[in-house]
């Protein structure tokens, strides 16, 4: 088979963490739109879920930072933060480490992934599955692009990525959903959390639902300096929406999009088609 | 300047039960294992959350060293804000301050 859903989300912790805090209306608005996202997700009847994230120090670490990594485990915990500190309980998250190996081997042709035998989720894995997956009953297949430790991989390898992903899951008799997750502007941990930039975002999801990988991967608008200048260093995490989109091919459709400072971010979910 | 092994500590603390325990109950060995200079040092050795923030220190390392300390969001927002008007502005890393000290964008 190959893919049968594609989307990406937001993954900030204060989604669930500090749900408490947000206007209840609004917040209820956005939680209803991510469980709508999940109810597709799970409508496609997917066999593994993969979830490209930008993870934050949970499995690695400056020592030794893979650009890209994916997991190869049959099974998962998290979240590794205080699960009252998150809003979400401990869990043991089902995986498949003879598909995610198939998938690694493909991948490897193209791009130099590191694996992972191990590997705790964090929020940016754990927040977007309490919303899509809440029983945690599909096999989950992690993928992290660093977008946290510069060095950062450069826009047009995270597409490369993505057109891997996408060679390796089309190779897999396997029904797999695709998630990515993190984004958009944000400025998150520090004391401007709960800025965006709300224009640059509309900007950006625009040119993701037209999946125009021109302007996406443009340097002038995208590259690190531009991004962390306009849309903080939460920004460099479109990367994981890139390589959702050079996978999918498709075009976008955004069931959320609202910037809620107590959540630091504009709250997104959006599906693709796979085509 | 050991901003490396600084944030190194915070990823072991955030990752380690039994360095969580550590920190409690045998602290100064602990932080013996890690090559930080004098201000470092006592920054962890205190939870100065401000002094950390403006050494440097990742966001994303620092936001959970926190609530292990047992301080509430706001309280953490504040404190890197209290940071920044005690020690000046943000010296390394990405997770520099871009609004005023005196702002709460999400009014916390």
């Amino acid at each position: 088979m190959s893919l049968v859903f594609a989307g990406v989300c937001s993954h900030a912790p204060g989604i669930t963490g500090r749900a408490h805090l947000a206007d209840a209306a609004i917040k209820d608005e956005f939680h209803a739109q991510f469980h709508r996202m999940g109810e597709q997700l799970r409508a496609s009847k997917p066999d593994a879920v993969i979830v490209i994230a930008a993870e934050h120090f949970a499995n690695f670490f400056m020592n030794n930072m893979p650009a890209y990594a994916i997991g190869m485990a049959d099974h998962y915990e998290g979240p590794i933060e205080d699960p009252k500190w998150l809003g979400i309980e401990k869990h043991r998250i089902p995986g498949n480490a003879a598909l995610s190996q198939r998938l690694i081997r493909e991948v490897m042709n193209t791009v130099d992934v590191a694996y992972a035998e191990e590997w705790k989720f964090d929020h940016g894995i754990m927040v977007p599955l309490n919303f899509l997956t809440p029983d945690y009953d599909v096999d989950v297949i992690p993928v992290n692009i660093n977008c946290q430790g510069p060095p950062l991989t450069p826009l047009h390898r995270a597409w490369a990525f993505g057109e891997a992903l996408r060679r390796a899951c089309d190779k897999a008799p396997e029904r797999i959903a695709l998630v990515g997750t993190g984004g958009i502007s944000h400025w998150p941990a520090t004391p401007d959390s709960g800025k965006v930039n709300e224009a640059w975002d509309r900007a950006f999801m625009d040119r993701w639902c037209r999946n125009d990988k021109d302007a996406m991967l443009s340097l002038d608008t995208y590259g690190d300096e531009a991004t962390y200048r306009e849309a903080g260093q939460g920004g460099f995490e479109i990367r994981t929406f890139l390589t959702v989109a050079a996978a999918a091919r498709g075009k976008g459709e955004v069931l959320h999009f609202k910037p809620i400072p107590i959540f630091a971010v504009s709250c997104t979910a959006a599906t693709m088609s796979v085509e | 300047m050991s901003l490396y092994a600084t944030q190194k500590f915070l990823y072991d603390l955030n990752r380690g039960a039994e360095v969580q325990r550590r920190y409690r109950e045998d602290k100064e060995a602990l932080l013996a294992g890690y090559d930080l200079d004098d201000e470092e040092r006592t920054a962890i050795r205190e939870g100065d959350i401000g002094k950390l923030y403006v050494l440097g220190c990742n966001g994303q390392l620092l936001m959970h060293f926190a609530p292990l300390l047992g301080i509430p969001w706001a309280d953490y927002l504040e404190a890197m804000r209290e940071g920044v008007r005690k020690y000046g502005p943000v010296r390394a890393g990405i997770y520099a301050m871009t609004t005023g000290t005196d702002e709460k964008v999400a009014g916390v």
